[in-house]
């Protein structure tokens, strides 16, 4: 009851430092009086608190169950384990959102502290901008989504979180894409302040450059533990679903990339200022559209737990008066670029870049046509349809092969210009080595695809040149080795969506199977009960041609709170396949569906996001 | 000039998605996770609450009505809020109400049919919970609404609504 108060006023209190920051700001920016660095200090580092107190609250509240707080009330549970108490504070609406406010204070307060090199014009106005952006979610916070509103008379129990939602992968995921969906504030804050402050020059783009980098980690690693969390979790089998959740964490990823990717050349050459700051506002709004679309329960997924349109709305008309007053500030001030004396030649790196820039946008529009056409669709003619993987992969396969060869060439052509004489022909006889290997390949396989098959060249081409980048030339470590753990997920994606096999039968207890050279069968069924819910734990005994028996127990599980059946794959992994399986119940007690996969290479996409992570960390640490 | 005319398509392209998106917000339903895709329910057998005597729900459903299946509990205080509804509902002529107690002690049960009435023409006990489970529910309260030949035509997970309450009616009216 006291916890909640507290939450509640610091947030009120946090309110009220924005509205005096945003005025003084803007006071200052008129002349009207001369503000205090050590004031701001003063000031962030307080409404930083103020958010921290309010979050400390709510999960001291989720810890206590304390079921006077209609949050608590609604997503937690007495039984449940500590872990998933904790977690359970950002597993819901209105904590997910007071998280995103106190990654907005963090960040705000971080970038004022590491951008002091910065002219003070640059810095303050990037302050209003963000604390514009934090006063709208303190009021979306506080108006729509309060996690602190009491419940009275207070409930004896709660009525539990999602059992799919307690998973560790999850406990971690929405914190770390939210530090990315944030990081992208920072970014377009920046960038617009620089735009109004006329500071766009090689010095910001090398200060931008970290932040840049530090977002895209933080989103990638969030976009690979949602994958990790769709795969364990959800026991479908798969890593990526095209769910429009998904695809709205994926399209933000897009523009990041071609920020990453631009950001060198204005660097370097100290053009496409205009194509920065636009892709920086694509950016940031694009976080934004993916907190709108998931918390506004338009789009159908597993992610959209409640909703209201009332919160909805708050978003979408925050969201788009962001998105005009970006609009009106970037035509206001942009000037246009004079190219005559900068010219970009054909064979460079300059030109390199903006071929992977309009890939990024070509993906990233066939993702946002797939996502929003179904929403568009329904208001306009009342007809659902949902956007299946078929489009995706018609639309977006043959484009990677031209793009996997302008990542194998890209990087080692020069800044401006690059001489046509030096054009390696031993690349040339390495595609038609490659072409030669994946012939044979393809016949041992058999497999029919054309694109498929220039699809796998492409992918070799771009994995032996980035190796040989990676071990032999060493020029660029974080962008090789990026690279290389590119062509490493595509090559493993490839491989396996050919080999995977599965099957599926149905099982009494003792009976055995055969399928890809290996004995299945099922022991024994025991049931477990466990804090707060009862499993049916099958165990399974999978014996190769080498008569080495894998145990592999599935489990179905029973929760208490709220009642929810929840299947549980078992998985074994190595280097070469994942032995994927799970079971269900059928209508007669001693029969069981189950399903058996071995999903070929699936480890190495795993290995090969945290490879390209790696690489952007690497580049990280080195910029500073 | 021409930034002007950029910046107006611009201007109007966001209007127009705003205005899209903004009727989105009042279309959209909450989604619903399905464990099961059957669209029919199995037949099932299940001794009764009163009676105690063996009875299989295609017996039950032969009627030329459409007949409601509701899950409930004496534990479940959504079930208590619906309860209302439930009563409306059987004074339908052309409704067919059975209720399915969920992992529940009969005489607390009972008990609970006491207090607030009886809505069901009968009610078939679940102790374990299996019936439920392997007619695709997940929780209680839920209503499925079946043909006479046990096809699904409506499901309703959660506590009955007003809405639902009018919903159903039209489908009976029908």
């Amino acid at each position: 009851m006291l916890t909640s108060q507290i939450g509640n006023y610091a947030l009120i209190f946090g309110v009220i430092f924005s509205f005096f920051l945003i005025t003084c700001l803007l006071l200052n920016t008129y002349r009207f009086i001369k503000i205090n660095l050590t004031t701001i200090y003063s000031v962030l580092f307080l409404q930083l608190f103020l958010v921290l107190i309010s979050f400390f609250c709510l999960i001291y509240s989720f810890l206590i169950s304390d079921f006077s707080n209609i949050t608590v009330y609604n997503n937690s549970h007495t039984t449940k384990p500590l872990f998933y108490k904790i977690s359970g504070t950002w597993g819901n609406h209105e904590g997910s959102m007071l998280l995103w406010l106190l990654v907005l204070t963090l960040f705000v307060f971080l970038f004022f502290i590491y951008s002091k090199k910065q002219p003070k014009n640059y810095r303050l106005t990037t302050l209003i901008f963000q604390q514009i952006i934090i006063t709208g979610f303190f009021l979306f916070v506080l108006i729509t989504s309060n996690p602190f509103n009491i419940i009275f008379p207070k409930p004896a129990e709660g009525l539990g979180l999602n059992p799919i939602l307690q998973d560790p992968a999850l406990a971690i995921h929405p914190p770390i894409l939210y530090l990315g969906y944030v990081g992208s504030s920072i970014i377009f804050s920046a960038s617009l302040s620089a735009l109004v402050s006329k500071n766009i020059n090689t010095y910001w783009a090398q200060h931008i450059k970290k932040w840049i980098f530090l977002t895209w980690i933080f989103l990638t690693f969030g976009i690979l533990l949602g994958s990790i969390w769709a795969y364990y979790e959800l026991g479908w089998g798969g890593f990526w679903f095209w769910d429009p959740v998904e695809n709205v964490s994926l399209m933000p990823w897009f523009t990041l990339t071609a920020l990453l990717h631009s950001i060198s050349v204005l660097e370097k050459r100290l053009v496409l200022k205009s194509w920065t700051v636009i892709l920086s506002i694509a950016t940031f709004s694009l976080s934004m559209s993916g907190t709108f679309l998931v918390r506004s329960g338009i789009l159908n997924s597993v992610h959209t737990f409640a909703n209201d349109p009332g919160r909805g709305l708050f978003i979408l008309i925050f969201l788009f008066l962001l998105i005009l007053i970006s609009i009106l500030i970037f035509f206001f001030f942009q000037k246009d670029e004079n190219f005559s004396q900068k010219r970009i030649y054909w064979l460079s790196k300059e030109t390199a870049i903006l071929i992977n820039n309009w890939f990024m946008i070509f993906f990233l529009s066939v993702v946002l046509i797939g996502t929003t056409y179904p929403i568009f669709l329904e208001v306009l003619t009342n007809e659902k349809i949902s956007v299946g993987p078929p489009f995706y992969q018609k639309l977006l396969v043959p484009f990677f092969i031209p793009f996997l060869f302008f990542m194998a060439i890209g990087p080692n052509l020069k800044w401006i210009k690059n001489d046509y004489k030096k054009i390696n022909f031993n690349k040339i006889l390495l595609l038609f080595f490659l072409c030669f290997v994946t012939f044979l390949l393809v016949n041992k396989l058999n497999i029919k695809n054309l694109f498929q098959i220039i699809l796998i060249i492409a992918s070799f081409y771009l994995f032996v040149i980035s190796l040989d980048d990676l071990i032999f030339k060493r020029k660029n470590f974080s962008q090789n080795i990026a690279h290389f753990g590119f062509s490493i997920l595509i090559l493993s994606i490839i491989f396996n969506g050919i080999l995977s096999k599965e099957t599926s039968a149905n099982m009494k207890i003792g009976d055995e199977i055969t399928f890809d050279g290996n004995l299945i069968k099922l022991k024994k069924i025991e049931a477990i009960d466990k804090e707060n819910y009862k499993s049916i734990v099958a165990n399974f005994e999978i014996k190769d041609q080498k008569k080495q028996i894998i145990l592999l127990k599935p489990e179905i599980r029973i929760y208490n709170q709220p009642n929810i059946l929840t299947s549980e794959a078992d998985i074994k992994s190595n280097f070469f396949e994942d032995k994927f399986i799970v079971f269900s119940i059928l209508n007669r007690e001693e029969i069981f569906n189950v399903r058996y996969q071995v999903k070929r290479f699936m480890i190495w996409i795993w290995i090969s996001v945290f490879l390209i992570i790696f690489g952007g960390l690497i580049k990280l640490l080195r910029t500073q | 000039m021409k930034k002007n005319i950029y910046f107006f398509i611009l201007f109007l392209a966001i209007i127009i998605i705003f205005i899209l998106l903004y009727k989105a917000i009042y279309q959209s339903n909450s989604y619903i996770p399905s464990l099961s895709t059957n669209n029919k329910i199995n037949n099932f057998s299940a001794n009764s609450l009163f009676s105690d005597n063996k009875i299989d729900i295609k017996d039950l459903s032969k009627l030329e009505k459409i007949t409601i299946i509701n899950i409930w509990a004496s534990w479940c205080a959504p079930c208590r809020n619906e309860h209302k509804y439930l009563m409306k509902l059987r004074q339908h002529p052309n409704i067919n109400l059975i209720g399915l107690n969920y992992k529940d002690d009969p005489s607390k049960a009972k008990k609970f049919i006491e207090n607030f009435g009886n809505p069901f023409s009968k009610i078939l006990k679940d102790p374990k919970g299996i019936i439920s489970i392997d007619i695709g529910a997940y929780g209680v309260p839920e209503t499925y609404i079946v043909d006479n030949k046990l096809n699904i035509i409506k499901k309703f997970i959660g506590e009955l609504t007003s809405n639902n309450y009018e919903e159903i009616v039209n489908i009976a009216n029908k």
